[in-house]
């Protein structure tokens, strides 16, 4: 049992604190969110020449070797910088998606390229009416010749504005919410029948409500079994959650010490108000969040490759309980204690506040994990 | 980084394992599995069989005649102790006044006491508190004048656990009644058979007998019971407590705790069914094994620092603050899942071989008892404001 950093390990950590400080100072960040596209083609190279774009996969799939450590060694970072190039839809989705589903031809074609910087993902899984639910899926793909044709609606796909390829989660059998009946599709996002409407999130990333209309596609398009997508989509899902989970501890680090250099600095009644024990006892109760949220991420991150689906799925579930809490507790609290200041979207606080708070509803919110974990605790 | 166990630590956990299921008398396992109390013999009997295998100070260094376990090793041997459910060691000798002895003891002191506490053959008691000084530690007033070699020593102390089975106590006491408050203390060794000293049962909510008031009178302590500087007592004090904070969190009992409410919650029935198929009340069970996973990964990662030659960073400070209320949560939840029954009060049943017939489920005369009682746990050792005044001074500089 050894739960610190190889070598290794540690400089990545240094290499991802680097870029941060480097390309994502506050009003650095504010710049690039304000782009059209919301990110930077030259960070996102970067990136790709740092090899973080291929650390977690085999060297097999043309990686590097690491998993989901190296994840989240640089995920925390990123929250740190509320980083908005699109990591998580393309390398931890798409790419997770396809290292563990896809054919050789698909590794080569669509993997290889990304892992270099040359492709990018977006995942449509939700619908108007799933929730969390990642079974209630509607949007149909009906057998055409060879091929396939999708038609229906996919909502909030994080950055489909810049995807190259649209991987999309269809019902080819089965009735509404069946698990059975599903089946993936790598679309390209510029197929004819595809509509897009695009808009930013209240975090400042970019996403699309798609509108499939008899969008044909080759046999080929198929990422791995036709009808048996759901286990790859929940596996996907959940390394996504704890990726997000690591994300999330970087903001509550980075919200906590605002605050802390806030009250030590903000004078009231003539003296600093982290003076006042009421302020001393909730930075405290942040502080105790912020750890407890690092430890599930890490406990998670140990084993959400374990080989007992019960261990992977209780693993990310009680992560995401634990950031959901933890998160709306230290982004709450950080506004609160900057008072007025806190409300402005002249100071990190909100941006951070508003970042944990989408990040609380993405993949299933604290509730929706509580009684999946409860569910699965119950059943073992 | 690996989660898993080394083939040495699990060949540890195996040795560990089979030493407690060998040595652990059956009539004590049977107490603490029942919730019974336990007698001072059923202490000693444990922890002296501890002490013959060198496991008893576990977490000494092997200079002062621990085993020099490496952070897995404390981990793996307290969560199997509990597995086992071997009693808890009680820590006033082992975790409390020995380190105090080893580090700023002279030489003849450490040959005095501590082999008698590796061994268990002495039960050590703990003299802080006092009735007008409870949070505010340092305003203490039992006072310690000297008179030739020998300090007499007037005043009170409280909340002293266990003290009616003790053969000594180590004291916090005044001995420069001038000096500013925290510089004016010793750390004193009292052997409790001295004349002067009475001891007073403080009887609990719960109906049970733990602590004490501890009366001394003229009491005549010879000079050389000083540990460390006359007056340089709350550095031992200080030190005592950052010494207490890693193994206060509790884990391995809170794990056994859980897994008693779960057994609870399959025999309760709420409207014809197993109360723990209430998804309320299993969702409710869920969020509290994630706060005890969260405080356990707390903990991992601080010795795993320790393990690298680290000193645990300012995780470890929330440990008792989380550890307390995650103990009370437990017992909050059980009291939930008995319900009424948890009402007889029938404490001849906390005795082992009583043969009072209990009233509803044989687990449900403990359960209201153990709420109760538990309510200590943020308030001991530092009650948890105080805690968390500490973290807020000493990790973030407030």
């Amino acid at each position: 049992m050894d739960l610190s950093l190889s070598d290794e390990q540690k400089q990545l950590q240094d290499a991802a604190e680097r870029f941060v400080r480097d390309k994502y100072t506050f009003e650095n960040r504010r710049k690039i969110a304000a782009t059209e596209k919301g990110w930077l083609t030259e960070n996102w190279a970067q990136m790709a020449e740092l090899g973080w774009l291929g650390m977690a996969f085999s060297e097999e799939d043309g990686g590097y070797g690491g998993g989901p450590i190296e994840t989240m060694i640089v995920m925390e970072q990123f929250g740190k910088g509320l980083v908005l190039e699109p990591f998580l839809p393309t390398v931890v989705l798409g790419g997770g998606m396809i290292a563990k589903a896809g054919s050789k031809a698909q590794k080569e074609s669509l993997l290889a390229p990304m892992i270099e910087g040359k492709k990018q993902f977006a995942f449509a899984w939700l619908e108007r009416q799933s929730r969390y639910n990642l079974a209630d899926v509607s949007l149909k793909a009906t057998k055409e010749g060879n091929g396939w044709s999708l038609s229906g609606h996919k909502g909030v796909v994080y950055n489909a504005p810049s995807a190259d390829h649209i991987i999309v989660l269809a019902r080819t059998s089965g009735s509404a919410r069946e698990e059975k009946g599903l089946t993936l599709f790598v679309v390209d996002a510029k197929a004819k029948g595809i509509t897009r409407r695009d808009y930013p999130t209240q975090d400042a990333l970019r996403a699309s409500e798609l509108t499939f209309d008899k969008v044909s596609v080759g046999a080929d398009a198929v990422l791995g079994k036709v009808d048996d997508a759901f286990g790859v989509v929940e596996d996907a899902v959940d390394h996504a959650i704890v990726a997000l989970c690591a994300e999330a501890t970087g903001c509550m680090d980075a919200i906590n010490a605002a605050t802390l250099e806030y009250i030590k600095t903000r004078k009231q009644f003539g003296v600093p108000i982290g003076k006042f024990q009421v302020l001393q006892h909730r930075m405290v109760d942040c502080f105790t969040n912020a750890q407890e949220a690092r430890s599930m991420t890490l406990m998670a991150s140990l084993k959400i490759d374990d080989k007992d689906s019960v261990v992977r799925r209780k693993a990310a579930s009680g992560a995401k309980v634990q950031i959901g809490k933890s998160g709306k507790f230290c982004g709450q609290s950080a506004v609160q204690m900057h008072g007025g200041m806190g409300v402005t979207d002249e100071l990190s606080v909100s941006h951070y506040f508003k970042r944990l708070t989408m990040i609380d509803l993405m993949f299933g919110n604290q509730q929706h994990h509580l009684t999946r974990y409860s569910n699965l605790a119950m059943a073992a | 980084m690996d989660l898993a166990f080394t083939p040495e630590e699990q060949k540890f956990a195996d040795e560990v394992r089979a030493f407690v299921r060998a040595n652990l008398p059956a009539d004590i396992r049977d107490k603490v599995k029942n919730g019974k109390h336990l007698i001072r013999d059923d202490y000693m009997r444990w922890q002296q069989a501890l002490g013959k295998q060198g496991w008893l100070v576990y977490t000494w260094p092997k200079k002062h005649g621990g085993p020099g376990f490496t952070p897995a090793q404390r981990y793996i041997f307290e969560n199997i102790c509990a597995e086992e459910y071997a009693p808890g060691i009680i820590p006033f000798g082992t975790k409390m006044v020995g380190p105090v002895i080893y580090t700023f003891g002279n030489d003849e002191q450490k040959a005095k006491y501590l082999e008698p506490i590796r061994a268990s053959t002495v039960w050590w008691c703990q003299g802080y508190s006092e009735p007008g000084s409870g949070s505010d530690l340092a305003s203490l007033r039992t006072k310690a004048e000297k008179q030739g070699d020998h300090y007499i020593v007037n005043g009170s102390k409280t909340w002293n656990t266990m003290g009616h089975w003790a053969d000594w106590i180590f004291c916090l006491v005044r001995t420069d009644p001038k000096a500013k408050p925290q510089e004016g203390i010793s750390f004193l060794l009292i052997d409790m058979k001295t004349p002067g000293i009475t001891v007073k049962p403080i009887i609990m909510a719960d109906g049970g007998h733990e602590v004490n008031e501890v009366f001394f009178d003229n009491v005549k302590v010879p000079v050389a019971n000083l540990v460390g500087k006359e007056n340089e007592g709350w550095t031992c004090a200080k030190f005592l407590l950052a010494n207490e904070r890693l193994s206060i969190a509790a884990v391995p009992q809170s794990k056994r705790g859980v897994e008693a409410l779960k057994d609870i919650a399959r025999a309760e029935q709420d409207n014809g069914r197993p109360l723990i198929e209430n998804q309320t009340f299993a969702e409710k069970i869920a969020d509290l094994e994630i706060q005890l996973t969260a405080l356990e990964y707390t903990e991992l990662r601080a010795l795993s620092s320790m393990a690298h030659g680290g000193q645990p960073g300012p995780e470890v400070s929330g440990l008792k603050v989380r550890g307390s209320e995650i103990q009370q949560r437990i017992t909050d939840l059980t009291m939930e899942a008995v319900g009424e029954y948890a009402a007889p009060y029938l404490p001849g049943l906390l005795w082992q071989g009583s043969n009072e017939e209990p009233v509803g489920p044989s687990y449900a005369h403990q359960v209201a008892p153990r709420y109760f009682n538990t309510r200590k746990t943020t308030i001991y050792g530092g009650s948890n404001e105080i805690q968390k005044g500490i973290i807020s001074k000493m990790v973030l500089g407030l």
